[in-house]
């Protein structure tokens, strides 16, 4: 049995986890990562996706649109821009996010183009992750 | 003197201002309770993105690629004021206290030769620096519709503010709002939030960073703008409710007070009017 570590979830208007964990699923931008006990101490920033914390008491996921992760050895805390735990994610819900996504890929800048259509993609990802 | 049934109306109406004072109180009371676990529920998030800055802060601060949200443009010669007040009155001092600290933040500015640009949240700041700031105002931002402040409403402001940064409309920005202390103390505060300042020691905490310091501050700082902002807004929230209740409370005492002289005022006449009578009639008697 591993060590375990505190994750704690918080959106700017609550706080939606904070328990015990083993392992924490983060879809970081650079790539997916799990934390574990005794992980190096980082900090990413995330691309929408779902953080997936492994607990005793079973699997929580949490579907997030962007914010960072702070991971230190004993602890992990994901600040998302916006978090909903995946029971009450629903397919409209995510339909909304996804057309957001797409109009402001639709106004981005040149430059900003390849990251607005990569959040799209990140977002249809998502859906699919989601199981919608 | 009055007659008897001018003082009997005007007793009426108190006690109708009286109601209304009364229940104005007891939905602030209601509101600001809400108002505080909204400000406390957003609490944690801020700190921590506030720790993490400081720390990103500080070991990039001091170098040449430091991002313009953070070291500044260089320049302090035009500054953005950004007034957060309240879309209603009858709270008080709370809209006139954060008006007169924007007022002299302004005019402090202008007698050091700087540009002064407003950005009002809220109908009655704007009001209020109608008469003198007009001529600086650059935008406002209504939120009467909004019944319950959210982080979306937040990063519209910031998004707002961000865009007027980009476009290369100020050096330095500051929010204006009042920091909730408690129900009968609300202080005004001026924040800057571009360029970004931290309060507090860095930890000595070492990271590493996915993908780079650069890059997450760079995500970062907009972020960091929009978490001010909505803090600003909520301790506003909750101010204003507490003003308010604190407003009302007096006014509801001071009806009281003012129906208990009338009501003295009123028997006191209504007796003198019998006594008149009385020796009216004795006299008339005597007289016979």
């Amino acid at each position: 049995m591993a060590g375990t570590l505190q994750f704690d979830l918080v959106s700017p208007e609550r706080r939606l986890a904070s328990l015990a964990v083993t392992e924490v699923g983060i879809p970081g931008t650079a790539g997916d990562l799990t934390a574990m006990e005794g992980h190096e101490a980082t900090i990413t920033t995330l691309r929408p996706g779902l953080v997936r914390a492994v607990g005793a008491d079973g699997v929580r996921a949490f579907a997030v649109t962007g914010g960072f992760a702070e991971i230190t050895a004993s602890g992990v805390s994901v600040l998302a821009e916006s978090a909903v735990p995946v029971e009450e994610l629903t397919g409209t819900l995510l339909d909304k996010m996804i057309d957001e996504a797409r109009s402001l890929a639709a106004m981005a800048l040149p430059e900003d183009r390849d990251t607005a259509e990569k959040l799209v993609h990140d977002m249809l990802a998502l859906k699919t992750a989601a199981g919608h | 003197m009055p007659s008897l049934k001018d003082l009997k109306n005007r007793i009426g109406s108190v006690k109708n201002t009286r109601k209304i004072t009364k229940a104005m109180q007891m939905v602030a009371a209601a509101k600001l309770r809400r108002a505080q676990e909204a400000a406390v529920a957003a609490r944690p998030y801020a700190e921590r993105m506030n720790a993490v800055m400081t720390g990103l802060a500080a070991s990039v601060g001091g170098s040449d690629q430091a991002p313009r949200l953070l070291a500044g443009t260089g320049d302090d010669r035009v500054h953005l004021l950004v007034v957060m007040t309240a879309e209603r009155g009858l709270c008080g001092g709370f809209n006139s206290s954060i008006a007169r600290l924007a007022r002299q933040h302004a005019q402090a500015l202008m007698a050091r030769g700087k540009t002064v640009k407003i950005l009002t949240v809220g109908r009655k700041g704007r009001e209020q620096l109608r008469r003198d700031l007009s001529q600086h105002f650059v935008g406002h931002v209504d939120l009467s519709a909004v019944k319950r402040i959210g982080y979306v409403d937040a990063q519209g402001i910031a998004r707002d503010i961000l865009a007027r940064f980009d476009a290369g409309g100020f050096d330095v920005a500051t929010l204006f709002f009042n920091r909730f202390q408690s129900v009968i103390s609300q202080i005004p505060t001026a924040q800057q939030v571009i360029p970004a300042v931290f309060e507090g020691a860095a930890t000595s905490m070492l990271y590493d960073y996915e993908p780079s310091e650069e890059g997450i501050l760079a995500d970062l700082l907009p972020r960091n703008v929009a978490t001010q902002v909505f803090t600003a807004l909520l301790e506003n929230g909750a101010s204003e409710q507490g003003a308010r209740q604190s407003a009302m409370d007096n006014a509801t005492r001071n009806a009281g007070d003012m129906i208990n002289r009338l009501t003295i005022q009123y028997n006191r006449s209504r007796q003198a009017a019998i006594t008149k009578e009385l020796i009216e009639i004795i006299s008339g008697a005597e007289a016979l």
